[in-house]
């Protein structure tokens, strides 16, 4: 499997040249990385050239960055914890904050391929929707607006769709607190329910620890499995 | 005298919007010209719920996507998982897998016909359809203790092995001595031999489901030449499973890109020819018998082969019961599991199931942690949802029922 996505990646890469910024294959999945500025020309081709023929998107996926590689031990685990291990729990990010990743497969070839697309700017991320080559974009793009507040620049029907009607901030980001920023309770007075602050504490039952594993170093260091 | 056009409310609480849809339709007389859904009214945010937990915890969560196809759902999460860990899976776990799956697909399927039905208008199916939806429900609750919400799968294999006895019904007030020797009779074995006088009947009750509508007049008038998708369209928006199968595209996640054992299982893919909701329906009624060949062969392997269900590797498995009393290290590793969680390597999966609905995916983004980083629920539901403006576009009102019923929708998948 891993050998069939190494050769597709090197068509990919021959027929794309410097669109595609980073391509990997990894548990025989092969991952491309193309520019948000050429995403649409790359797409239009991985969906109509003979060799590719993606006739399919399953899936958008909104990903926010910005906690990746920090772990959430308490300050005396910290502390306990080795110097590899201190630095293993504290990396820094060094790609822009928001991406989509897209999913794609060939049912005439019977292969997939993933599509991941940064955003350069992560204050208003902005990318191209490819609502004109797969019709399925329409609503993955509109959850992944909605989730993470990415802009798909050409969809035409750009509304939030799982959220609630005048919901405020967009939930999956990872500065969202998971207990919400307001909650819903009914005023007796006004006879109807209102909006107020979140009276609950966020709470972490399970802190994040990011362990150094050998078994993983390892067959890391030997290269693909 | 002024034609003008005007927005109908559907839902959100209607007994054929199969949950909480809010549907808004601009209608032209009875005809629909725009259908606009207004879905999330079940949104519970499994995928953010789920960074907050660890791996395992968060496995029960997925029986709550797809409330009415559980295992499926555990299935395609627990693949992600074993194929970012890169773990081998007992062969006997695989099997039980694969049993289950089609077990849950025809949960799904019985669900989806009796429901289908009585949105169209046929009584009857929806009782038949729930007597046999009892005795696979049985079979999750001796296996795992729910009806419904089973939490039996696990990295690595299945929580444990298939049990050797049946519950037993009991006497009660309204059922007497004979009535529960009656109904014990097929619960006398273990549970393979339950499941087995399941799969003898089962093709016979198929062929009651199919007496009853498949030439059923009012049945074909209802369902013939309704939501047609083009299978061209069909690849455009994003459909799979019988969706896709209907349209006449052979495409089947089991045969295409085999996980587990199907490789190793006899089984057909039925194909539709005109993608409309009756072939649609041909199709699933079709899958059932497959699937309960597929069971058949499962069970007869299961009893020739004992041995373990779930994985050695206790990096990822907890040891069993009696070594974590005995054995010190077994212990560590079990509270290690059991309080921190599984330690997954950095790197990203997509791992996709043929699930009852379509490809239900699930990928995941690890930094290294004991919690999920990114996880992704691509549910097939989502993705024929959206296409339902374009399938009932210039249909009747009553058309959207049916066309809802054949896209055999669940709002747990779809507002996650």
């Amino acid at each position: 499997m891993s050998e069939y996505y190494q050769q597709l990646a090197t068509r990919i890469g021959e027929r794309f040249g410097d669109a595609i910024v980073e391509s990997k294959v990894a548990h025989g999945e092969l991952t491309i990385e193309p520019q948000p500025e050429r995403m649409l020309e790359v797409c239009q081709a991985l969906r109509d050239e003979e060799g590719f023929r993606f006739e399919q998107l399953m899936d958008v996926c909104g990903v926010d960055y910005l906690d990746y590689g920090r772990g959430s031990l308490g300050e005396r685990e910290f502390h306990l914890a080795s110097p590899a291990e201190q630095a293993v729990n504290q990396r820094q990010w060094d790609k822009p904050r928001f991406a989509a990743v897209y999913h794609l497969l060939s049912v005439a070839h019977n292969h997939r391929v993933r599509l991941r697309c940064f955003a350069a700017d992560a204050d208003f991320p902005i990318l191209p929707s490819v609502i004109g080559i797969w019709s399925s974009a329409n609503w993955f793009e509109r959850e992944a607006f909605d989730l993470y507040g990415i802009v798909f620049e050409g969809h035409p029907d750009l509304r939030r769709i799982l959220t609630d009607y005048g919901f405020v901030g967009h939930p999956f980001r990872k500065d969202f607190p998971v207990i919400g920023n307001v909650e819903l309770r009914y005023d007796p007075e006004k006879g109807r329910v209102a909006y107020q602050p979140v009276t609950i504490e966020n709470r972490s039952l399970v802190p994040k620890v990011i362990r150094q594993d050998h078994r993983y170093a390892e067959s890391a260091a030997k290269g693909e499995k | 005298m002024e034609i003008r056009n005007f927005t109908l409310n559907f839902g959100p609480q209607h007994p054929a919007a199969h949950g909480v849809l809010r549907l808004v339709l601009e209608m032209d007389g009875e005809v629909i010209e725009r259908a606009d859904p207004h879905v999330g009214l079940l949104h519970r945010a499994t995928e953010k719920l789920a960074e907050q937990r660890h791996w395992v915890q968060s496995l029960p969560y997925m029986d709550r996507l797809d409330y009415v196809s559980m295992m499926c759902n555990e299935h395609g999460y627990v693949l992600a998982m074993e194929r970012l860990l890169g773990i081998e899976v007992p062969e006997r776990a695989q099997y039980i897998r694969v049993m289950f799956d089609e077990i849950t697909r025809i949960l799904n399927h019985l669900l989806w016909l009796g429901s289908h039905a009585l949105d169209v208008g046929a009584m009857t199916m929806f009782l038949y359809c729930f007597r046999e939806r009892e005795d696979l429900m049985d079979c999750y609750e001796a296996v795992s203790g729910a009806r419904m919400h089973a939490a039996y799968y696990r990295p690595g294999g299945v929580y444990r092995d298939l049990p050797e006895t049946m519950p037993q019904y009991q006497t009660s007030k309204w059922h007497d001595e004979a009535q529960v020797h009656e109904s014990n009779q097929n619960r006398r074995g273990s549970l393979l031999d339950f499941i087995e006088d399941f799969t003898n009947r089962f093709p016979g009750y198929v062929d009651d489901y199919e007496t009853l509508l498949t030439d059923n007049r009012i049945w074909k008038q209802r369902t013939v030449g309704i939501g047609v998708v083009s299978p061209e369209r069909a690849l455009q928006l994003g459909f799979s499973g019988p969706m896709l199968r209907g349209s006449g595209i052979a495409w089947d996640l089991r045969k295409k890109q085999p996980y587990e054992v199907y490789d190793r299982l006899a089984f057909d893919i039925p194909v539709g020819t005109n993608g409309d909701s009756y072939d649609r329906y041909l199709v699933r009624i079709e899958e059932m018998r497959q699937s309960n060949r597929i069971i058949k062969q499962c069970i007869a392997w299961l009893r020739k082969n004992p041995g373990p269900v779930i994985s050695g590797d206790h990096k990822v498995a907890p040891p069993p019961r009696a070594d974590v009393k005995a054995d010190m290290e077994s212990l560590i590793h079990h509270f290690k599991l059991m309080s921190e969680g599984i330690g997954m390597p950095e790197g990203e999966a997509y791992a996709a199931v043929e699930h009852p609905k379509g490809e239900f995916g699930i990928y995941i983004v690890s930094d290294g942690a004991n919690k999920p980083y990114r996880l992704k629920i691509r549910a097939p539901g989502f993705a024929h949802l959206s296409a339902l403006d374009e399938m009932v576009r210039g249909h009747m009102l009553a058309d959207v029922v049916a066309v809802i019923g054949t896209q055999d929708i669940v709002f747990g998948e779809i507002d996650r």
